[in-house]
């Protein structure tokens, strides 16, 4: 490992060129949702041009919805775009767009494609990787050539560099590791076609049928792209004082909402807003915890925001021995600023005191300052 | 898939075991610190197997059977053993070399010739394992067999030879319908696994576990992904914490608003 580092970059550059016959050539997935190109795709564009070559973005979709999504797709600074159609690929589902997805790398020779580690990101991309016998890299938070990528395991506690020796590379591209592709000068031009592999070769049994969906409504802004994002946890206590309490301080902030497990799993806000390994991985300027005491599966989701707060209940802990006693007055208690709480191990400023009075106080501070 | 549609079915749980969730784990010089540190189930292996049990307590006769199998060193069988004490009726265990690396695709490949073999009608599994964090072998299984999947699970139920599947996706929940034979990978929601009672620990031993070799099934474990290094992540600055007392509140909330605006923040 410490060989591979010391080699001199002239000479890895020159290894490179050797030993792949052609410069990378990426496809890119670009997610939509109602007309409207999910952001997460944007950063996969970024860790795509990182491979040096040459971004050919991919929109699928039934024909009429997917019109607006290529307008802004064209304005990328894309090197091509590919638009591929078809009824069948309406709700995105994997067992006819993955087929889709495998042909085009295939048929177009492509060495790379990506996408978002998004939910439809890590639903469609292993089925891809298991048609085309490519062992796919997930989560990849930085790109060292075009077959060495950078990706978190174990819930974000360690970092591996791994090299893949497949022909094709398929990996999903940790949003919160990347910025946003913006607009380009001109408009690259549109391969618009009909799909023709979408997995209906054998039996319409062996496809899935979507029934329906149920959407959260918010006015605030994505998660997973927001600036700012306050989230709240068990301390908040019940789904009235989370709506009360950190509702208004995210509007006083222009921040998303997010939760820790918790929170989710006690009914205070919704599933898709859960920060963390297994939820959403955020990495905003701001990250406001409150009432969270900062599982390390949290930590996972949340610990490469820029400036971390952290809003925690004071503990107290008993100063006497007799710990069975309820009756204690409080001047025998001991405030302990809880160095068992993790979350103050990762915060950049930490407030230990009751959210109920803080957090409405900070709300009122931060409305005045930005006046 | 049978000639007509099932009336008892088959369910296959592929598990896998890891580090334990609340282990903080270390990264050494020979990547991430294994040896010596507790191990269990799989949190999202545990959720499938429970949802395996509860669909036999809800469909009774309906469901044939519940193996479990999982691809790992020999000590992967205490995993095998906990998946049958919660109500797994057999185990499979493809045995692989202590410290061997079998990847997902690996994983999914040799998870194929298992299902020739034992022809589930149903395969439950975690949608992530907690160690490689990679998120694949659902999809790539379905993949492999041209098989409808439904990731995330939040919800299953069983309607003759069709499951009818609530999925989390970003922004909300999505419902999906489709025929068996089919993949289908948990999410948390989805249940709250059971503990296993010592009674059932003790019976647990008495269930078959098949041993079979990694070369039993000709396919090629070999790793496609040569990890180069693993390194502990960068350490955030310990940041100071500002007060106390809750009669402090109002000034130190002054105190985190001029650090904000300080750092450009707000």
């Amino acid at each position: 490992m410490q060989r591979f580092s010391s080699v001199p970059r002239a000479f890895t550059l020159a290894r490179r060129l050797y030993a792949t016959s052609s410069s990378p050539s990426a496809l890119v997935l670009i997610e939509h949702k109602d007309g409207k190109i999910v952001p997460a795709s944007l950063n996969a564009i970024t860790a795509a041009r990182k491979l040096g070559g040459t971004v050919t973005g991919l929109v699928v979709g039934e024909e009429a919805s997917t019109k607006a999504v290529v307008e802004g797709a064209q304005m990328l600074g894309l090197d091509a775009l590919l638009h591929r159609t078809s009824p069948a690929l309406a709700h995105a589902l994997a067992e006819p767009l993955a087929p889709v997805l495998a042909a085009l790398v295939k048929s177009g020779n492509f060495t790379h494609l990506a996408a978002a580690h998004s939910a439809q990101g890590k639903n469609v991309f292993p089925r891809v990787a298991g048609i085309l016998g490519v062992q796919q890299i997930s989560d990849v938070m930085a790109i060292e050539s075009p077959d060495t990528f950078v990706r978190p395991i174990y819930a974000g506690n360690a970092i591996a560099t791994v090299k893949s020796s497949d022909d094709i590379k398929i990996f999903t591209v940790r949003s919160a590791s990347w910025d946003a592709a913006t607009s380009g000068e001109s408009a690259s031009e549109v391969d618009a076609k009909a799909a023709e592999d979408v997995g209906k070769g054998k039996s319409l049994l062996q496809q899935a049928e979507w029934v329906s969906e149920e959407l959260t409504k918010s006015e605030r802004p994505d998660l997973g792209s927001a600036q700012a994002v306050v989230s709240g946890g068990r301390g908040v206590k019940s789904k009235e004082s989370f709506d009360s309490i950190i509702f208004p301080l995210a509007d006083a902030l222009g921040a998303a909402v997010g939760a820790s497990r918790a929170a989710v799993d006690s009914g205070y806000a919704d599933n898709s807003q859960q920060v963390g390994q297994t939820g959403k991985v955020v990495a905003p300027s701001l990250y406001v915890a409150v009432g969270i005491s900062g599982a390390l599966q949290h930590l996972a989701g949340m610990k490469d925001s820029k400036t971390i707060v952290a809003i925690n209940k004071v503990r107290f802990d008993l100063y006497t021995e007799n710990k069975s006693r309820t009756d204690t007055p409080l001047h025998l208690l001991r405030p302990l600023q809880d160095p068992d709480a993790p979350i103050f191990q990762v915060a950049d400023h930490g407030l230990v005191a009751d959210l109920f009075e803080a957090v409405p106080e900070l709300t009122k501070k931060v409305e005045e300052a930005k006046k | 898939m049978r000639a007509s549609p099932p009336t008892w079915i088959k369910l296959l749980v592929p598990v896998k075991r890891t580090v334990d969730y609340s282990v903080k784990v270390r990264v050494g010089p020979k990547g991430v610190e294994t040896a010596g540190v507790k191990h269990s189930l799989n949190p999202f292996c545990e959720i499938a197997v429970e949802e395996a049990v509860r669909l036999r307590e809800k469909l009774k006769e309906q469901i044939e059977s519940i193996t479990v199998v999982t691809i790992g060193p020999p000590k992967a069988a205490d995993v095998l053993r906990t998946a049958l004490a919660m109500g797994a009726d057999a185990a499979i265990h493809v045995e692989v070399k202590d410290g061997q690396e079998v990847q997902p695709l690996g994983v999914a490949q040799a998870l194929k010739v298992i299902v020739e073999q034992e022809k589930p009608d149903l395969i439950i599994l975690g949608k992530q394992a907690i160690d490689d964090d990679s998120s694949q072998v659902g999809g790539m299984l379905a993949g492999l067999l041209d098989w409808p999947q439904a990731n995330f699970a939040s919800k299953l139920d069983v309607e003759g030879d069709k499951i009818k599947v609530a999925r989390e996706i970003d922004g909300g929940l999505e419902t999906l319908s489709m025929k068996l034979p089919a993949v289908v990978t948990t999410d948390l929601r989805l249940n709250e696994p059971r503990y296993a009672s010592l009674p059932n620990i003790m019976k647990a031993k008495k269930k078959p576990l098949k041993k079979m070799k990694a070369e039993d099934l000709k396919v090629d474990l070999t790793p496609r992904l040569e990890t180069l290094k693993v390194e502990a992540p960068p350490a955030r600055q310990g940041g100071a914490k500002v007060s106390l007392m809750s009669d402090r509140t109002v000034e130190s909330v002054d105190e985190i608003v001029s650090k904000l605006k300080e750092a450009g923040v707000l």
